[in-house]
């Protein structure tokens, strides 16, 4: 195991971490904000990834095919507020949580009678399809490079926009004390409506630049929703910081597991223990970590609402 | 009184036909939804197209397939089964995709001397230790395909390779079964999470053992994450050997180019030259806007199939069980695979074959025969079976 591998393996670890952001960013905004649980974030993710690669596959540009999925997703979830969440915000969690299941349910029929059952392709970029050499030893495939980078553009851009103008400053402002901001004349529902919009944006984003490096098919939403759920849930619900330090933390801990602790395992322990062991702990390696951090900090690392 | 004896006549004709009229009753517990719903529907198309081409008989025998969604839920297959036993009484069951599935539905059939046609899976238990005679595994035993895929390893000459498969039960088998006629050395066995999305540090892993060749057993969408992003890193040099479902038409479909090259073990294959292959995979074709049929699409044609030929053999007396039993053993039916025996455990002595994802004539990618790797092979369960 020498300097290189480790470098990678803190690679990779930054880049799940920043794609679960990219998810957990919207969901957090949502949650901690409206009070809403919103379950059918990962339905928004799937939409953006399907409608990404079929625009890309028709239309041959890969960039307006994402900005095209974040467009129609948008309007999407314009329509799901008004018709369903809008009616939620006053109901309990419970509430919420059925609902919004609800949503999934149809979401994922829709796509069926869409699209049909099948994953349908979603093909990275030609001019990004390849690695480039990093380091004299290490090649490193071109998309993952793009998709750290937008991540980390994505988070610069939600601390400008939450931390230094207006409209991030309601925003806070409704995530921190909800009546306060409205004694204040914060018109709640408008800002409502944007986070909303913000929040399945980010959800297209996601899914659009997923596509490409994993299969686009229904129930993807459901598979990845539940580790930026532990996401929010580190970085403390409501806070997009806690988000953003969270998902890294995820990233690095799951991916480190996967990648040291079989290794390790092996060299202390007889092998048969180790190969069973080895796995299961890489497996449950993030769910460790959030029980720690909720024994330590019970609101989370961030929490918005102190 | 002429009159009134035709009219006798023609009332116990009536009996007669009433009686045979009542059709033969197929139950078949489809994955339409649910983690299994890819295959699920290439289980249906494949079974449709037979009933179709049989002209909704089977044997010359009226016959009605009771066609029900289990979304992959066992639990949900059960009381189906249930329900098909004791509401419909059915002759036949088939359908399930997944072995788990399989194992939770068969002891109620056997029960029940219910022939259980498998158009997929074929736990080793059903081969081995709880073997039945009313359980036939149509397509293959689990492991075969992995153990056609050691084989292949060892004439490429791969004399050092990575495995890595889902951790759980049938990931360890299949990696068992590669094992089992594996010479060379296995440098690193990798087990994953289920479902897992993000592979960057399995193949970081890959890359640093430098091994010959990966095997991978990485079904539906693992393997579509796995291949997509193990050509992305530039790994396309070291080739993937796999069992025929991770790079079959369904994932071909879904990743396109990057499965180009990628080598995997069936034991059928679309272009295989048998005169009842080269029939169902032109129609399959036409029915279906040209899609290529996969493995699972053939197996469930087989088993209307294999029951057409036990209906006509014991004369449309579905309810001798025995003898439809003995006459499904026969396997005396023109198979898509060609021909095969069944062994003592019912499931097939038969062909594996190489294939591998090349570009047909009109450019679009699918799976092409490269050659026989085992003749006439049988699992390595046959001897735990006691019957």
């Amino acid at each position: 195991m020498d300097s290189i591998f480790v470098f990678e393996q803190l690679l990779n670890g930054l880049g799940f971490g920043l794609m679960l952001f990219l998810l957990a960013a919207g969901l957090t905004l949502v949650f901690g904000i409206m009070d809403t649980m919103n379950l059918a974030h990962g339905s928004l993710y799937m939409a953006g990834a399907y409608i990404a690669a079929r625009v890309h596959e028709a239309g041959g540009s890969f960039v307006g095919a994402v900005l095209v999925a974040v467009v129609a997703t948008v309007l999407v979830a314009f329509v799901l507020e008004l018709l369903i969440v809008r009616r939620l915000y006053a109901r309990d969690h419970l509430a919420q949580v059925i609902a919004t299941f609800g949503v999934i349910l149809i979401a994922d029929d829709a796509v069926k009678a869409i699209w049909g059952p099948s994953p349908v392709m979603a093909t990275t970029p030609a001019a990004l399809a390849g690695p480039v050499q990093l380091l004299p030893e290490l090649p490193y495939p071109a998309y993952r490079l793009v998709l750290l980078a937008v991540g980390l553009l994505v988070a610069i851009g939600l601390y400008v926009l939450v931390n230094h103008t207006r409209v991030g400053m309601l925003v806070r402002a409704g995530a921190s004390n909800r009546k306060m901001a409205e004694f204040m004349g914060v018109r709640v529902g408008r800002v409502f409506s944007f986070v909303f919009a913000l929040g399945a944006a980010l959800a297209a984003l996601a899914g659009a630049l997923m596509g490409p490096i994993s299969a686009v098919q229904i129930g993807m939403g459901e598979a990845i929703l539940i580790p930026a759920l532990v996401v929010i849930v580190i970085g403390g619900i409501g806070s997009v910081r806690g988000a953003f330090v969270a998902a890294l933390l995820v990233g690095l801990v799951d991916t480190a597991g996967r990648a040291f602790l079989p290794p390790l395992l092996r060299s202390v322990l007889p092998p048969a223990l180790a190969a069973d062991l080895g796995p299961a702990l890489a497996g449950i390696a993030m769910y460790v970590l959030m029980a720690a951090v909720l024994i330590l900090k019970p609101a989370g690392l961030f929490p918005a609402r102190a | 009184m002429l009159k009134l004896k035709n009219v006798a006549v023609s009332l116990a004709l009536c009996g007669a036909v009433a009686a045979h009229a009542e059709p033969v009753k197929v139950g078949v517990a489809l994955d339409i939804s649910g983690p299994f719903a890819t295959i699920g529907a290439e289980t249906r198309d494949g079974l449709n197209l037979a009933v179709e081409r049989l002209g909704s008989k089977l044997g010359g025998q009226p016959a009605e397939f009771i066609q029900q969604d289990f979304a992959g839920n066992p639990e949900q297959a059960n009381q189906l089964v249930n329900r098909f036993l004791q509401r419909d009484k059915i002759d036949f069951f088939t359908g399930p995709v997944a072995s788990n599935s399989a194992l939770a539905v068969g002891p109620a059939l056997f029960a029940a001397k219910v022939p259980f046609l498998s158009s997929n899976p074929g736990p080793s238990l059903f081969a081995g230790k709880q073997c039945s005679p009313y359980f036939f595994g149509v397509s293959y035993q689990n492991d075969t395909y992995d153990e056609a895929a050691g084989k292949v390893a060892n004439e490429k000459g791969f004399k050092n390779m990575v495995l890595i498969a889902p951790n759980y039960p049938a990931g360890k088998d299949h990696i068992g079964g590669f094992k089992r006629l594996y010479k060379g050395t296995v440098k690193e066995e990798i087990y994953t999470k289920v479902g897992q999305i993000d592979y960057a540090a399995e193949i970081a892993q890959i890359r640093a053992a430098k091994p010959d060749a990966v095997f991978a057993f990485l079904p539906a969408a693992m393997g579509i994450n796995f291949i997509k992003q193990y050509v992305g890193s530039g790994l396309k040099d070291i080739p993937l050997i796999s069992p025929g479902f991770t790079a079959d038409q369904d994932v071909i479909e879904a990743v396109g180019e990057p499965t180009l090259g990628m080598l995997n073990t069936a034991h059928w294959a679309h272009d295989l030259k048998v005169p009842a292959n080269v029939e169902f995979v032109e129609a399959f074709r036409k029915k279906y806007n040209g899609r290529y049929p996969t493995v699972y699409a053939a197996q469930a044609y087989d088993v209307v199939m294999a029951m057409d030929a036990a209906v006509r053999e014991v004369g449309g007396k579905v309810d001798n069980r025995e003898a439809v039993i003995a006459a499904l053993k026969k396997a005396n039916f023109k198979s898509v695979r060609g021909e095969f025996k069944y062994g003592p455990n019912n499931f097939p002595v038969q062909n594996y074959y190489l294939r591998v994802v090349d570009k047909d004539a009109s450019g679009k990618l699918t799976n092409k025969l490269v050659g026989t790797v085992m003749e006439k092979h049988q699992d390595a369960y046959v001897g735990d079976c006691k019957q």
